[in-house]
């Protein structure tokens, strides 16, 4: 079925008796040519690209809770391609780009909005470093905007500018930057993919991988052995758990990130914003509440909760940017688990078991990756080389010395 | 989070810094034979368990000691607390 306004009215004057569900519900079939392991956005965009983009083939997604029930249901939406190093940029401009087309691509609204995104400055060295940056975002195709502090001063006035230790001191932009409704995607992506023959196949959870002579055959599962050519997994939060039953140690570490909301506000924030001194970022809901996290908890975790500490170093940024947000109420919060890898940047690769291929490692930027994510990861599994914007996401980078350390602090994932 | 120091008794987890596996403390020989992939392994693989987890802490904000702290992944409890000396020596490193 495909949607529309006309859809819309002709539903609305026949008692909405002709919606059908968005994606079927189908018992596993004993084999496959691809299967992807993990139904979060990820995984689905690689089914839907794959189907779409690049063969017709016999598809499954296999997820061991609901779809979209892990981090594409957690973030804090926001989308944007403003990195600074030659691995990364590329890969997230296509993203972005990729965003921009999405709704009509996959007929679903997932309400991209591209409200723009403000990295605060608040010092002479910051403003170097993201100058920099814009410079490096508009030499590989995308768009940066460095803005003064009484520009910042005019677009948004209720910052603190004068705080005696981070006075705002300008900002860069990047007004395609922006926010999309991260539950969308995920639906979005399943029912694109189901509607092209994908099973997504639900509470059926891998529990291990039959490999003979070097070779994936197929997964055992919570709901039978399924045979497949090829096997991807997309489980970032679980790459750990997951790939040690195929007996690999990956470059990375789970930890858990905290998110935020606010009581339902009136409209105050229109893009959104960073804080530059500390780690904080805002943005506010099409439902008027404020979304907004900052740190990691910093130590590993599986747990889907944090604790305290973070919350109150997350709202002292907040407080320190925009102390009117002190007479917010906090609503609620949630954590996510993360696969912070060794250098702060992802994976997407070919393991050493033949038809067994890997995309993780998405430490906490993940959700603007989606789109991109998906489609070099589709890339990668139908042709067996990886996609010109994601040379770079290699495992033998950490062998060979060529990290994408966009923050430089090293081997040290709590610190990415 | 309170982390039972052995010395200095329950503490906040905000004093510590968190560095990461105790199997760090392992640290490989730099000249013997194939330390670049031993290296490579040690540095960048982890086994990042979900479950019981031992890992290190530094007391930075306290006696500046390093910890063996034994903490569940899954729920965050602390079962067990060592100082780092005690289970680097048990391992035969130092003097």
């Amino acid at each position: 079925m495909r949607y529309s306004g006309f859809r819309v009215i002709a539903e609305a004057l026949t008692g909405h008796k002709g919606w059908t569900p968005a994606w079927r519900d189908p018992a596993p079939q004993p084999a496959y040519d691809y299967i992807i392991v993990g139904g979060g956005g990820h995984g689905l965009a690689t089914a839907y690209y794959l189907a779409k983009e690049f063969r017709q083939a016999r598809i499954a997604v296999l997820e061991r809770g609901w779809i979209g029930g892990g981090n594409v249901g957690r973030n804090t939406t926001i989308i944007r391609s403003n990195y600074l190093l030659d691995g990364n940029e590329p890969f997230y401009e296509f993203s972005l780009k990729l965003w921009e087309g999405l709704e009509q691509d996959f007929n679903y609204n997932a309400m991209v909005s591209q409200r723009g995104i403000l990295n605060l400055i608040h010092t002479d060295a910051q403003r170097d470093a993201f100058t920099r940056r814009g410079n490096a975002m508009i030499l590989h195709g995308a768009d940066a905007q460095m803005y003064t502090r009484d520009q910042v001063r005019e677009m948004y006035p209720f910052l603190n500018f004068d705080n005696a230790r981070f006075p705002i001191k300008g900002g860069l932009g990047q007004k395609r930057g922006g926010t999309v409704r991260h539950d969308a995607v995920a639906w979005g992506y399943a029912r694109g993919a189901d509607g092209r023959g994908v099973d997504i196949i639900q509470n059926c959870e891998v529990t291990g991988f039959r490999i003979e002579g070097g070779r994936v055959l197929g997964v055992e599962t919570s709901r039978g052995y399924i045979g497949a050519e090829k096997i991807g997994v997309a489980v970032a939060g679980s790459s750990s758990r997951v790939m040690s039953h195929a007996g690999m140690r990956l470059p990375m570490e789970s930890h858990v990130l905290q998110a935020f909301v606010s009581e339902g506000l009136k409209p105050l924030l229109d893009g959104v914003i960073t804080f530059g001194a500390g780690h904080f970022y805002v943005s506010q809901s099409d439902k008027g509440g404020l979304v907004f996290g900052g740190d990691i908890d910093g130590y590993n975790s599986y747990a889907q909760r944090g604790n305290l500490p973070v919350v109150e170093d997350v709202c002292e940024g907040g407080m320190a940017l925009m102390p009117m947000i002190g007479r917010a109420r906090l609503l609620r919060m949630w954590g996510g688990v993360m696969d912070m890898s060794m250098d702060g940047s992802p994976i997407i690769d070919r393991t050493e078991i033949d038809g067994l291929y890997f995309n993780g490692g998405w430490c906490y930027g993940g959700f603007k990756a989606t789109p991109a994510s998906g489609w070099c990861f589709a890339h990668l599994l139908a042709t067996d080389t990886p996609h010109p914007t994601a040379t770079a996401y290699r495992f033998d980078r950490f062998r060979k010395g060529l990290m994408i350390d966009e923050k430089g602090v090293g081997a040290q994932p709590n610190l990415h | 989070m309170i982390i039972n120091h052995p010395l200095l008794g329950p503490r906040d987890a905000q004093e510590f810094v968190y560095f990461g596996d105790a199997a760090l403390i392992a640290r490989p020989d730099g000249l013997s034979e194939g330390a670049e992939a031993t290296f490579h392994d040690y540095l960048y693989l982890r086994d990042n368990p979900a479950g019981d987890h031992r890992e290190l802490w530094y007391h930075e904000q306290g006696d500046r000691s390093w910890l063996v702290v034994t903490r569940n992944t899954l729920t965050h409890d602390i079962t067990a607390v060592e100082l780092a000396r005690d289970v680097a020596r048990h391992m035969g490193r130092g003097r």
